[in-house]
């Protein structure tokens, strides 16, 4: 027997991703983590924070919401690597190593599910921003571009913390190690507050931060303004990344020992 | 290939950094066998599981499963394997039945047959009540069985079982026996890894010792033993201040080397053949010493297990005891 086909390689991909998705929806902690706790961040950000943040030309919940979005596509990213690294050290990987099977399908079923968790973190919190006055105003074809980039996205992000997990290989460190990226990532972007306010060299590592590119063109695309540069800037920023991370995520995967 | 041996490995080695794992090792076993790889903690068992599994890649030396080279056809091997693990590699957030449906889907079974496939060995198993239940709702019993049956579910013609029963309970452990058994009756070919003596002794037609990364000794138990020594014959006599004389009155009879005094009123006399304890008695008639106890003493794998694989003790970790002592 050979390597397997490319037909094989799909379809153990859909049975590990449907294991995915079965765990997400038995884990009460992966649930509250995927829909209550976007949910929480709207709340705190447009109550607590809202009345002290002044954004150009749309109300705080319109500028917030996109932010929001992203920064939910970045901490879901970060289950991939959780849940990756959970395999890794129960032994599961070993199983699934010893079997006939394409050697990406753990990998791609994962970012699948995943995929799928954060496309219903992004139904939950588009929601809530509903009830508190979110207002998309472009149209439809806009606003399901801004949905396509955020689940591109949130993928891409899977592949960075699919590649973390496999580096550090413990749950605990994979967690840790997620947040040493994350924060300065997403705190350090238009998610929250407009860059101009920032001081020159935080402004400059800011707008180039991949999380401004992508909250700046899910704002345009959703509430108006100029999408074209940031749309472009995201999606090259995501091939980019993908270029660097699939690779290397499945190279590392081989070569587990 | 020519070769009736399920797995045939030729100078095998394997280095993790300052650690060599594998250190040009050599192991055969025929089809249908069961192999017992038997050695301490870190010689290299699991290892050699991983990488006849193909898990990890030796940096030289050949692996053949069932004929295939474990590095130039890993898809090959995978196919006809099952591994077992150290750790039961099950979904806790599945239940059993999902666990071994999800392993036949991944052996290309269709959602029927991977459902008829998981029946068959849930039943087999004595899972069948518990089918339904997520896995981490299993006894550590109940883990391994789930663990071995998902190992099955793609009917492997060589299965490994690295450390099948470490921290199973007495009867889990006779259950676990009891499957390796069937299994081999069925003329699965087996490669079971172990720290236990019984249980090598118990269920291996052959027991390889392997320590420090290569195979010290190998044959069955009956012949690991001999290599170790005879068996004795052991002699505790009712008045502990005559030793001495009874020593020599053994010695005298013995043809194959001299009496010794083990404790107390306890004496050993090599047993060359089945008249030296009736020559024995005899002797220490003659001489007027009674005896109270008399007990032929056979080798154990436990005597092999130490007298082949060498101690981990260095002599900076030794010295401490010596110059306390």
């Amino acid at each position: 027997m050979s390597r397997p086909s490319l037909s094989q390689t799909v379809s153990d991909s859909i049975v590990m991703a449907r294991r995915g998705l079965t765990e997400t929806v038995r884990k009460p902690v992966l649930l509250t983590f995927s829909f209550i706790e976007p949910v929480i961040l709207v709340l705190i950000f447009r109550f607590a924070f809202g009345g002290a943040i002044r954004t150009p030309g749309s109300s705080y919940v319109n500028f917030l919401l996109p932010g929001i979005l992203v920064l939910t596509a970045i901490f879901g990213a970060l289950v991939t690597g959780i849940g990756l690294s959970d395999d890794l050290s129960k032994g599961i990987v070993d199983r699934l190593r010893s079997l006939p099977i394409a050697r990406s399908a753990l990998l791609v079923g994962r970012t699948v599910s995943d995929l799928a968790r954060n496309a219903g973190s992004a139904i939950a919190m588009l929601g809530i921003g509903y009830l508190l006055g979110f207002s998309p105003n472009q149209p439809i074809g806009r606003f399901l571009a801004a949905i396509a980039l955020f689940l591109a996205f949130a993928y891409v992000f899977s592949w960075i913390a699919a590649t973390i997990a496999l580096l550090v290989r413990d749950p605990e460190t994979a967690q840790g190690v997620g947040f040493v990226w994350v924060f300065p990532l997403t705190f350090v972007s238009s998610a929250f507050v407009p860059t101009h306010s920032m001081p020159a060299a935080v402004r400059a590592f800011a707008d180039v931060n991949p999380i401004t590119l992508c909250v700046d063109a899910v704002r345009a695309l959703m509430i108006g303004g100029h999408a074209a540069t940031p749309v472009l800037g995201t999606i090259a920023w995501l091939i980019g990344l993908l270029l660097v991370f699939v690779p290397f995520a499945v190279a590392r995967y081989r070569a587990l020992e | 290939m020519s070769n009736s041996n399920a797995i045939e490995v030729a100078v095998l080695r394997k280095r993790f950094k300052e650690v060599l794992a594998l250190d040009g090792l050599d192991l055969q076993c025929a089809e249908g066998q069961v192999l017992g790889l038997l050695g301490p903690n870190g010689a290299g068992k699991t290892t050699l599981v991983r990488a006849l599994a193909t898990l990890l890649r030796p940096d030289s030396g050949r692996a053949l499963v069932l004929g295939h080279d474990v590095i130039a056809d890993p898809f090959a091997v995978r196919d006809k394997i099952g591994l077992a693990g150290q750790f039961a590699a099950i979904d806790e957030i599945l239940t059993g039945r999902e666990n071994l449906k999800l392993v036949g889907r991944l052996y290309h079974l269709n959602g029927n047959e991977a459902a008829l496939r998981a029946d068959e060995v849930l039943q087999r198993f004595g899972l069948d009540e518990a089918a339904d239940r997520r896995a981490s709702t299993y006894s550590g019993g109940m883990r391994r069985r789930l663990d071995l049956a998902a190992t099955l579910v793609g009917r492997p013609r060589v299965v490994f079982l690295d450390e099948p029963t470490s921290g199973l309970d007495p009867r889990s452990r006779a259950e676990l026996w009891e499957m390796v058994r069937e299994l081999r009756s069925e003329g699965t070919t087996i490669l079971l890894t172990t720290q236990y003596l019984e249980e090598a002794d118990r269920l291996a037609d052959v027991i390889a010792v392997i320590d420090r990364g290569r195979i010290v000794a190998e044959g069955t138990a009956t012949e690991l033993k001999e290599r170790v020594g005879r068996q004795r014959l052991i002699v505790t006599i009712a008045e502990p201040e005559r030793t001495k004389d009874a020593c020599l009155a053994m010695s005298a009879i013995s043809e194959d080397g001299p009496a010794e005094q083990l404790d107390g009123a306890q004496l050993s006399l090599p047993m060359l053949d089945a008249h030296v304890p009736a020559a024995a008695v005899r002797a220490l008639d003659r001489a007027g010493i009674g005896i109270v106890g008399l007990e032929v003493r056979s080798p154990t794998l436990d005597d092999v297990f130490f007298a082949l694989t060498v101690r981990r003790v260095t002599s900076s970790e030794a010295e401490p005891d010596a110059v306390s002592a």
